[in-house]
């Protein structure tokens, strides 16, 4: 789809698709953006127009979360506390989609910070579903897959921290990877949870997926985890088929817990999959029931550490009394955070204190290390593992927000990915009423390829990603 | 069990101010989560070593160039207050 739109915006014009864009976007009741960059957007779109550039995205615009630095353009993760933030700097990706071509049109809702699963602890309002405004897109990536599933944007970045990128994108009936940890930079990115969180693309096509993989992708010095991989390439091999591949199914990621029609949807994908010459067997991931449990403990301890920068000093929230440091920090920070960031720092505080260490942060790091190790070994002799990317299709909006653990609940097959560092795709396999349905195909470290060759497979032989949300008419 | 004198603690090192509404309900919710957490109990870690990194990368070294950076200008543009090319903050002692 963005090569056939870029051919289109040559032969056309650039500032005509994008005005039509934004004026969707203005009239849309998804909330998916959040500020958009319509100045310099339409500038760059002109100028386009004038004389065309070269590149791998050459005047195709973007949507960017709220979480990823943009020079110039307010960043906020949807938090109260960011309110005004503008980054003097781009993130390293938005340097690279700059130099491929691509135009920032603007940034998409969030739930704030990246804690969520469902877009509704923005300060901006939740973003909904394009496929039925009652229910929820998913998250935190919500604002970014809302617009891609209701054509506000032909693609858009998102983060992914324990499923924020495969989450929206199963709820929203697209296509959304997690690449492995240290591929792409996290340089600009708004820190969460650093040692589990990614920047990955949303699009409509497993090929446009990997076409902004081979954009975003690559060593970054900037960024102390970045892997030394330079050049990256998937398009070549895309389409190369799947014959004699070996498909693990994770026996712990289906039956109880399990909504019946994502089950279904998954195993009828699996005979599809074979059908196109592979062969599949169950596998066990004997761990996956502490993955929760060791994810939340980690993140939330991440989250207590990093998110203690907003002081209100440098950049976002200040109060207008001026008393002691500690006095004016904390009226601050109670103000700036909402409900579930308070909680996860609070928790996160509580998990790395005096005395509390060992029992909990330590001992979820060393579980950690089983989970990976599960991983590890029936990587031997799989190549790669599917699952639902969700237990569940998307909920109503307001049905979960109260109760924090079955929110939780609902990550229990992303997050082990992000805790083991792997690549996971999510791809449209079906439907639950007229909600989507994601599966997940998982790589191990750095076999990107062999995920999206597997889900251009899928891709080319169902029709899931040509049915198009109600929203998105 | 998590008490209210304990949220109240952790909010005091977190520097979070809470109401009293806040406090009750999080009590609750963090006994629940705690709970939740306790199932990390069950799993044999003696022999396990914890992993900080999942990608082997230490000692990450860069050739020692000077580059540009942001300008004390560029740097200061979302301060809330300034003074003389300076963050100003809360008084300290």
């Amino acid at each position: 789809m963005l090569n056939q739109l870029k051919e289109d915006l040559l032969s056309g014009s650039a500032e005509k698709y994008l005005n039509k864009l934004f004026e969707k976007i203005e009239k849309s009741k998804l909330n998916a953006f959040t500020t958009l960059a319509k100045e310099s957007a339409l500038i760059k779109a002109r100028e386009f127009d004038k004389s065309p550039w070269q590149g791998k995205l050459a005047g195709l615009p973007i949507g960017i979360k709220e979480c990823i630095s943009t020079k110039g353009i307010e960043t906020t993760c949807s938090s109260r506390i960011l309110k005004g933030y503008i980054p003097p700097f781009d993130a390293h990706v938005i340097e690279k989609l700059k130099n491929a071509g691509a135009i920032v049109i603007g940034k998409t809702n969030m739930d704030e910070f990246a804690m969520g699963t469902s877009t509704e602890t923005s300060c901006f309002g939740p973003t909904r579903n394009p496929w039925d405004l009652d229910y929820v897109p998913g998250g935190s990536s919500g604002g970014s897959a809302a617009a891609v599933a209701g054509d506000e944007a032909p693609c858009t970045l998102g983060s992914d921290t324990g499923g924020s990128v495969r989450c929206p994108a199963s709820f929203c009936g697209i296509v959304g990877l997690k690449p492995t940890y240290g591929l792409v930079s996290r340089f600009g990115l708004v820190a969460y949870a650093n040692s589990l969180e990614q920047i990955g693309p949303l699009t409509n096509t497993v090929e446009d997926t990997a076409l902004l993989m081979e954009v975003i992708a690559g060593h970054d010095w900037r960024d102390s985890t970045s892997a030394p991989i330079d050049t990256i390439s998937y398009l070549p091999e895309l389409r190369k088929g799947i014959s004699g591949m070996k498909i693990g199914i994770p026996r712990e990621y289906l039956g109880k817990g399990v909504d019946s029609k994502v089950e279904k949807a998954i195993w009828d994908a699996v005979a599809i999959l074979e059908n196109l010459g592979a062969s599949w067997e169950e596998i066990s991931l004997p761990n996956t029931r502490y993955a929760l449990a060791a994810y939340y403990v980690i993140a939330m301890s991440e989250a207590s550490s990093n998110l203690a920068r907003y002081d209100g000093l440098r950049y976002g929230l200040r109060s207008a009394r001026d008393e002691n440091w500690h006095t004016t920090f904390s009226e601050i920070r109670s103000k700036g955070f909402g409900p579930e960031v308070k909680r996860r720092i609070l928790l996160g505080t509580y998990a790395l204190s005096a005395g509390y260490y060992g029992r909990y942060y330590l001992k979820a790091l060393k579980v950690r290390t089983l989970i990976k190790n599960d991983f590890l070994r029936v990587f031997k002799t799989v190549d790669i593992l599917a699952s639902p990317t969700m237990p569940v299709p998307a909920f109503r909006i307001g049905e979960r927000i109260n109760d924090p653990l079955s929110l939780y609940m609902a990550d229990i097959f992303t997050v082990p990915i992000n805790l083991a560092g792997l690549p996971a795709i999510s791809i449209p396999c079906g439907f639950s009423g007229n909600l989507p349905i994601g599966l997940q195909l998982i790589g191990e470290h750095f076999a990107e390829d062999a995920i999206l060759r597997a889900a251009q497979a899928f891709e080319e032989s169902t029709p899931f990603h040509n049915l198009r949300a109600k929203e998105a008419a | 069990m998590i008490t209210k004198e304990d949220v109240k603690h952790i909010s005091w090192l977190a520097s979070i101010e809470i109401n009293e509404n806040e406090t009750e309900e999080f009590v609750e919710q963090f006994n629940s989560i705690l709970e939740y957490f306790h199932q990390l109990d069950e799993v044999e870690t003696e022999t396990i070593e914890p992993t900080y990194r999942v990608v082997d990368l230490s000692n990450v070294f860069r050739t020692d160039l000077v580059l540009k950076s942001l300008s004390q200008e560029e740097s200061l543009i979302n301060a809330p207050r300034q003074e003389s090319g300076y963050f100003k903050s809360p008084r300290i002692v």
